[in-house]
């Protein structure tokens, strides 16, 4: 083979240039593999542009959700970089400038996304506060020597950005250059004043008010570093300060009690700390699910078991969200590679356009679906002669059908919204606290069904007014910011609802009146024996009047309203005919891509050979091998047999099947004919 | 009735009458401990298991002579027990610890099914180390408690009569009026005859049962001559101790002492293993070839998922170097792309990256690291986009590329977007390499390509040890290179084999001194002076015939680093042409 060779374990092939010249778009792989390759141009375009907005509306909601973040983290390191820059003669300013200004930005546990985070930061710090601003990682820096020179390389870096690159062959010899905090300090001094000088000529400077711009350094795992380098470093850089202007940023994983517990006291005092906490990753996953899969504006669904899928992978192993995000771009490729019909997966108006255009192979693909093969069981007969015969007439009722799934999805996600207000703050959450665990659950089974709702619906019921109130008010809201007008009735009785829950509130207003008018006269000069008495009072009269107050008739009517909604309107998604258009469901393949199992994969190959080569020679009970199995079955039934010491000798003698030993790995087999 | 055991150290028997209930609960008491304690003892895995006989526990409490008793059935019931103990595993624990062993007796006679000629098949493995089966006693501690399971279980009335003979004699209750099965009491106070003697009858009993099978007398003899540990009294709370150093000591290994020199038959060079091999038809090719299409079908696939920026990692039982090879020259032939065996000793990532810089990008440059050039590469396909290439790696889990560094400076390149990494691991547990950070370099996507071939090509640079390890190599060199000598330097060769030859028992022979050497070479009027002997050892020494090493004390030492038997073989073949 050409692959194999006793020299060399590296070969390069490359292919005559006019040969690559013809390299093949990507959609040809899309359709070649498939027999059936119904319109898979068309779905990988719509494959590519969905996944392009998935895409950009992700990084949006990134940018959006690290803002507030990274707004305070830069104001603070403007306001605590003034100090420096005033120069003041103030006693309290001089002993502040012998603390290094620190921000602990609480992270949360240690992902990769926490990269991309720091990326984006550094961008927005170098474009607003500094050119200078350097991330360090807990690997690169064992010890005090490597942390300076990594430090210095990192600086020297960012100057040959703002200089010019004609410094880098002096920077090639710069590198090998015993670095101290000296001579850091130098450095900074002739580079800010160099800049000084050619500041009017350069386009790329920081922002005018800033003479001496801040060293801004990021540990980016501050919990790995060695204690002694960090203490050794900040003490030196104290010391520094006033000539080299240092700001650090720790990025912390666990508690902001760590810094406290890595540096003795008299190290941390050095060190002037502002806590900063970072959006849990639990509540970015909940944004992006909200942005992404609870809106009509993408038409790709998840069924129940792939979202499970996605989020188990995520609560339970890595807690990230670009490989949520990875998960779901998956989903999506896998989706319009398997199923033909994908191609109506786009947005209503192209959808239906794209319904003229089926081919006949792709209405018997529709006819296939077992969602419409039930939907014209329940039609009339003459309707399903039609439906089955007729292309134009099966066209035009998948029009209607896809309309009315997009309507299904537009009233499902706000009546889910509104549930959620109202389930999400209810006491041990019945439901779930996020919104994705109660779209979980209804896509799961039908909503109704399940005792969760059943308890949350009596602990509904068991509210108060000012806490029903709010929640109607935020529900009132979801439904306003919607401009479907689908629900408008709905939204409607809401606000009916809130008004006379309002209303409510000025009859009771007038009651208290009164009672307080009561209890004031009660309560005027009393011995402790008549105030006993007159409490007592009062709570007969209270109990009295419970029967059934208004508010507790309206409260009654809000709840099965409520019970209304999530009957008429979160409805499995199965029911719907033409769902397989929209969701994908093959969580097993999504499992087996993203989260494999080699080692039971490896067991199985094993112990039941029988599960890959289909002979019926090699089927067998439970822990037993044919003595037909490959030999590799029988070694490892053997190497199970004893697996300390084999020998091989009496392998060999053992059977005279041919025996395949192993040698040296467990893994490379020789054979040996011994009959 | 039953004798209990009141106190162990001070060996006084006290006899006591238990109702039968008593007895029947107590077993039915020590058969509930017993299992959970099984259970434990397999998860703590096995040398005990190695050892398939417990009944050679010679302790001196009831609990014994209920072993005893049993001693002969239990060797009937191995078939029995083994089933018993595969209904009761689970699948998780199978999976996840490998070494688990659930069904010891069954392969063993399942192999001796296979085997047409029923040789001494697994007995040998027992009878061949009489000085390491002496060890079983203590082993088979951990098995009383199973034995009263199978006692528990079993027909009883099938082994009154295999009951040790001895002790029915020591006991002065006759025990056939009673029909209770398991009323033996044993007394503490036995001298070394009495279970000697015990032992005889025990051994005679096993003759008489016709289960036996017959190595089991063999092992069963002289381990009944031993004298009864007294280690063996312990509490029952320390027995799970005990089972766990028992489980991790290497001592009791039972190893057979056969070795490949032993057999009589011709080691094979590789030509003719590998002829041999080609010889060989694999089973079942029909449905190795419909697997192989199903995963052919997925070329496409793999194809479009690289390009759409995820990276393919093949796992699976057997070789997957064929199946990549078959989607190298399906789907590759128009593209750059670079074949790197992780499985070929030599390989490293400063091999790989060099391969991409110079073939690929044909860049002539060095590098000072491996970091400046990863760094250079990243750059340079950063800025041409139209590049692209394809990176196959057999093995990605090779000893050679398994670090964390490679993995790091792989994964790295795999995140660029226009190289396409599809690779392939074997290793049980290769998945550890990565973390999140790396995993995420890599976006994976998994696929299962499980192939049951052989992994010939990834072991061809491995050393099988039933091909002749390059014997015929030095071998003949040595002919040739000491006919060219002169016949005195052939005295001076051989006189340093035999020296070697005569040490070959001696494992701490670091080799033969200079100025021994020389002496012994003068006696044979061999050289006239060491200068002349120097003369002659560097001449050896050009040719790579001996090896010099300084000793601890700072003198000479000649050794020849070839293999004994390869040197036995010269010496013969010297002595047939002269």
């Amino acid at each position: 083979m050409a692959t194999s060779s006793v020299s060399k374990g590296c070969f390069v092939f490359k292919p005559d240039f006019k040969k690559r010249k013809i390299s093949v778009p990507i959609e040809d792989y899309f359709n070649k593999g498939k027999n059936e390759s119904e319109d898979s141009k068309l779905r990988f375009e719509t494959y590519q542009l969905i996944w392009q907005q998935m895409k950009s509306e992700t990084e949006r909601l990134q940018e959006e959700l690290n803002k507030n973040l990274f707004d305070s983290l830069i104001e603070f390191l403007q306001k605590s970089h003034s100090g420096f820059q005033k120069n003041s003669r103030d006693w309290g300013c001089q002993i502040k400038l012998r603390e290094i200004p620190t921000a602990a930005l609480v992270l949360g546990v240690n992902v990769t996304d926490h990269d991309l985070t720091f990326r984006s930061l550094t961008e927005v710090l170098q474009n607003n506060v500094t050119p200078y601003v350097v991330s360090l990682q807990a690997k690169d820096c064992p010890d005090m020597k490597h942390f300076l020179q990594k430090l210095a390389s990192q600086l020297m870096d960012c100057n040959v950005d703002v200089q010019s690159k004609e410094k880098e062959s002096v920077q090639v010899t710069q590198k090998k250059i015993h670095y101290s905090m000296d001579s850091l300090s130098t450095w900074y001094m002739s580079v800010t004043q160099k800049t000084d000088v050619k500041m009017p000529r350069k386009k790329r400077t920081p922002p005018s008010q800033w003479q001496s711009p801040p060293v801004v350094l990021i540990l980016k795992d501050m919990e790995s570093f060695t204690t002694k380098v960090l203490q050794d470093f900040i003490i030196i850089s104290s010391q520094h300060l006033h000539e080299f202007p240092l700001i650090l940023i720790f990025g912390i994983a666990t508690s902001p009690v760590v810094v406290h517990r890595m540096l003795p006291h008299a190290v941390s005092s050095l060190l002037c700390i502002e806590l900063f906490q970072s959006l849990s990753c639990k509540e970015h996953l909940t944004t992006v699910l909200d942005k992404l899969l609870l809106t009509t504006q993408f038409p790709f669904k998840l069924s129940e078991k792939v979202l499970q899928v996605l989020t188990n992978i995520f609560l339970y192993h890595d807690f990230s969200i670009q490989n949520f995000i990875k998960g779901l771009q998956l989903s999506l490729l896998e989706h319009f590679y398997s199923q033909p019909l994908s191609v109506l997966c786009c947005n209503l108006p192209e959808a239906k356009r794209r319904i003229n255009f089926l081919s006949d192979n792709q209405c018997e693909n529709i006819r296939r679906l077992p969602s419409f093969r039930r939907y014209v069981e329940k039609q009339a007969s003459e309707k399903q002669v039609a439906l089955l015969t007729n292309e134009r007439f099966l066209k035009e009722e998948t029009q209607s059908l896809l309309e009315n799934l997009h309507v299904y999805h537009t009233n499902y996600f706000l009546v889910l919204r509104c549930l959620h207000q109202f389930t999400s703050s209810l006491p041990k959450y019945p439901l779930g606290r996020q919104i994705r665990e109660l779209y979980c659950t209804c896509l799961e089974k039908n909503i109704r069904d399940s005792e969760e709702y059943a308890s949350a619906l009596q602990l509904l019921r068991m509210l108060a007014k000012d806490e029903l109130m709010a929640m109607l008010q935020k529900c009132f809201k979801v439904f306003k910011s919607s401009s479907e007008k689908q629900l408008g009735n709905t939204a409607k009785r809401i606000e009916e609802f809130l008004a006379q829950f309002q209303s409510l509130d000025a009859e009771a207003k007038e009651e208290e009146e009164d009672t307080s008018e009561s209890q004031s006269k009660g309560l005027q000069k009393t011995d402790l024996y008549h105030l006993q008495k007159s409490l007592l009072e009062m709570k007969e009269l209270r109990r009295a009047s419970k029967r059934q107050t208004k508010f507790e008739v309206l409260r009654e009517q809000l709840v099965s309203f409520i019970d209304s909604l999530a009957r008429e309107y979160l409805l499995l998604p199965e029911t719907q005919p033409l769902h397989e258009v929209l969701y994908f469901s093959a969580a097993h393949t999504l499992r087996q891509h993203l989260n494999a199992a080699p080692r039971i994969a490896l067991h199985t190959a094993l112990n039941n050979p029988y599960y890959y080569l289909k002979n019926e020679a090699l089927r067998s009970e439970e822990g037993c091998i044919p003595n037909v199995a490959p030999d590799i079955c029988i070694a490892y039934k053997l190497h199970l047999e004893c697996s300390r010491l084999i020998n091989l000798v009496d392998w060999s003698e053992l059977s005279n099947i041919p025996l395949y030993i192993c040698a040296t790995s467990s893994l490379s087999i020789h054979p040996m004919m011994d009959t | 009735m039953m004798s209990k055991l009141e106190s162990k150290e001070d060996k006084m028997l006290e006899v006591q009458f238990v109702g039968d209930d008593d007895v029947l609960n107590h077993i039915l008491d020590r058969e509930g401990g017993a299992k959970i304690k099984k259970e434990r003892a397999q998860l703590l895995v096995n040398t005990k298991k190695i050892i398939k006989k417990p009944e050679y526990d010679l302790e001196e409490d009831d609990q014994e002579v209920l072993k005893d008793q049993n001693y002969v059935e239990v060797l009937g019931r191995h078939v029995q027990e083994s089933l018993k103990n595969g209904s009761a595993t689970d699948g998780g624990n199978k999976v996840y610890s490998f070494q688990n062993r659930k069904h010891p007796e069954k392969m063993a006679k399942l192999a001796s099914e296979l085997a047409k000629t029923p040789r001494k098949s697994v007995s040998s493995n027992l009878k061949s180390d009489p000085e390491i089966t002496i060890d079983i006693p203590q082993c088979s501690k951990g098995h009383s408690a199973s034995d009263k399971v199978q006692l528990k279980n079993n027909d009883k009335s099938e082994f009154l009569s295999t009951a040790p003979r001895g002790l029915r004699k020591r006991l002065i209750v006759p025990r056939f009026h009673s029909d209770s099965e398991s009323e033996y009491s044993a007394s503490n106070s036995e001298d070394d005859e009495g279970v000697a003697q015990e032992c005889e009858e025990n051994t005679n009993e096993v003759i008489l049962s016709e289960q036996i099978q017959a190595q089991n007398r063999v092992v069963s003899a002289p381990v009944c001559k031993e004298t009864p540990s007294k280690k063996m009294r312990r509490d029952k709370t320390s027995d799970l101790v005990e089972e766990y150093f028992e489980a991790h000591s290497s001592s009791k290994v039972l190893t057979s002492d056969r070795t490949l020199q032993k057999l009589k038959r011709a080691k094979l060079d590789q030509q003719t293993l590998h002829n041999l091999l080609s010889k060989v038809s694999p089973s079942f090719s029909a449905e190795l070839k419909q697997l192989n299409q199903q995963y052919e079908q997925l070329f496409h696939k793999w194809m479009l998922q690289l390009h759409l920026g995820f990276n393919i990692v093949l796992y699976g039982l057997g070789s997957k170097r064929d199946l990549l090879e078959r989607f190298r020259t399906t789907m590759l032939q128009d593209c750059i792309h670079v074949v790197i065996n992780g499985f070929f000793p030599g390989i490293s990532v400063k091999s790989i990256l060099n391969s991409i810089t110079e073939e690929v990008l044909n860049h002539m440059g060095t590098f000072r690291s491996v970091l400046d050039q990863l760094d250079w590469i990243i750059n340079k396909f950063k800025e041409e986009s139209s590049l692209e290439l394809f990176l196959l790696i057999h093995n990605l889990d090779s000893q050679m590329l398994r670090g964390d560094k490679s993995q790091q400076i792989i994964g790295q390149l795999s995140s660029l977007r226009n190289i396409y990494l599809i690779a392939s691991i074997d290793h049980l547990n290769a998945p550890l390499m990565w973390d999140h950070a790396k995993q995420s370099l890599y976006n994976w996507l998994w696929y299962e390509t499980t192939t049951y071939s052989h992994y010939t090509e990834e072991t061809s640079y491995e050393n099988s040890l039933l091909v002749k390890q390059s014997g015929s190599l030095p071998l003949s060199s040595l002919t040739h290179v000491l006919r060219s000598l002169t016949p005195n330097a052939r005295g001076i060769f051989r006189l340093l084999i035999k020296y070697q030859l005569d040490n070959q028992d001696n494992p701490y022979y670091i080799g033969l001194s200079f100025q021994d050497f020389y002496q012994q070479c003068r006696e044979a009027f061999l050289v006239n002076s060491d200068l002349t002997l120097r003369a002659q050892l560097t001449e050896f020494r050009d040719h790579k015939l001996i090896r010099t090493k300084k000793g601890t004390d700072g003198v000479e030492y000649l050794l020849i680093p070839v293999d004994n038997g390869t040197l036995t073989d010269f010496l013969e073949k010297e002595e047939e042409e002269f």
